[in-house]
């Protein structure tokens, strides 16, 4: 059986357009792993080059936020159901930390 | 072009006012594919900020979830900036993940006044685009009646230069 994913719009360019596709893994680095042997490019999108889920990102397992579930090392079973949604969040100035997030927001698209 | 209803930007601005000092946000969800603002619903700011703002996880896909069920789509995402002008910063481009929405930014810097400017944020381009707010108080049937009278039926918000 399958994992249901939920694709967000802004990611949609990778499934070719599709809203929903299947994947499989016993943990969410797993599943993301599936979908990017066959989405290639998603994975970059989710998961930061030190292996962290990306803050633009929220990824949720049925109706948990997966950082409640131990992020990339959530566990998931036949049928359960991942969305994903693109992070809303901004604000007049960037403390250092959002600094940092653009800075890195512009080096992941330069390496797309 | 942004084209939005008075009473949603007075909502938004009645919004924006009663978070101030704090960043207030929200989306206007609208039918998918219609380009047109319909329904308003303010979000709570997680951050608590007056610098920052970021919805709520499990707000967010509770709203998201709605939206689908509804065949909507966030049409418009807003957000106030309180003691800076109404132009996306760089943690607002580095964020925009909607692609197809208009992103709305009220200042409430000035008491008395708001600034209210229209973005696309696509691949981390902004573009300002004009902002029309209509009246839908007045009868579209009835226009023409009041097409050399006093009361103007919309008000265009042309782009400032920059």
């Amino acid at each position: 059986m399958a994992i249901e994913v939920r694709i967000p719009t802004i990611l949609r360019s990778y499934t070719g357009g599709a809203k929903v596709v299947e994947g499989s893994g016993d943990t969410l680095t797993d599943l993301i792993a599936d979908l990017d042997s066959r989405h290639g490019g998603l994975k970059a999108r989710l998961v930061t080059d030190a292996g962290a889920l990306h803050r633009f990102v929220n990824v949720y397992v049925n109706d948990e936020d997966v950082r409640f579930l131990g992020a990339l090392d959530a566990k998931l079973n036949d049928g359960d159901s991942v969305t994903i949604l693109p992070a809303v969040a901004g604000g007049a100035f960037g403390f250092a930390a959002a600094a940092a997030i653009a800075s890195h927001a512009v080096s992941t698209r330069a390496a797309r | 072009m942004l084209s939005i209803d008075r009473s949603i930007i007075d909502a938004i601005v009645a919004h924006a006012r009663r978070d101030h000092p704090d960043e207030a946000c929200g989306v206007v969800a609208g039918p998918v594919g219609s380009d047109t603002p319909a329904r308003h619903i303010p979000m709570d700011n997680a951050a608590r900020s007056m610098t920052f703002y970021e919805f709520d996880s499990m707000e967010q896909l509770r709203v998201w979830r709605e939206m689908d069920d509804r065949d909507e789509e966030p049409v418009v995402i807003y957000h106030s900036h309180t003691a800076t002008e109404a132009y996306p910063s760089r943690t607002d481009v580095a964020f925009a993940g909607e692609p197809g929405a208009h992103y709305l930014l009220v200042s409430t810097r000035e008491p008395d006044t708001e600034e209210i400017r229209s973005f696309r944020i696509v691949d981390g381009v902004v573009t300002e685009e004009p902002v029309e707010i209509v009246d839908a108080a007045v009868d579209p049937n009835a226009v023409q009646s009041y097409m050399f009278g006093q009361s103007p039926a919309t008000v265009d918000y042309e782009c400032s230069d920059r």
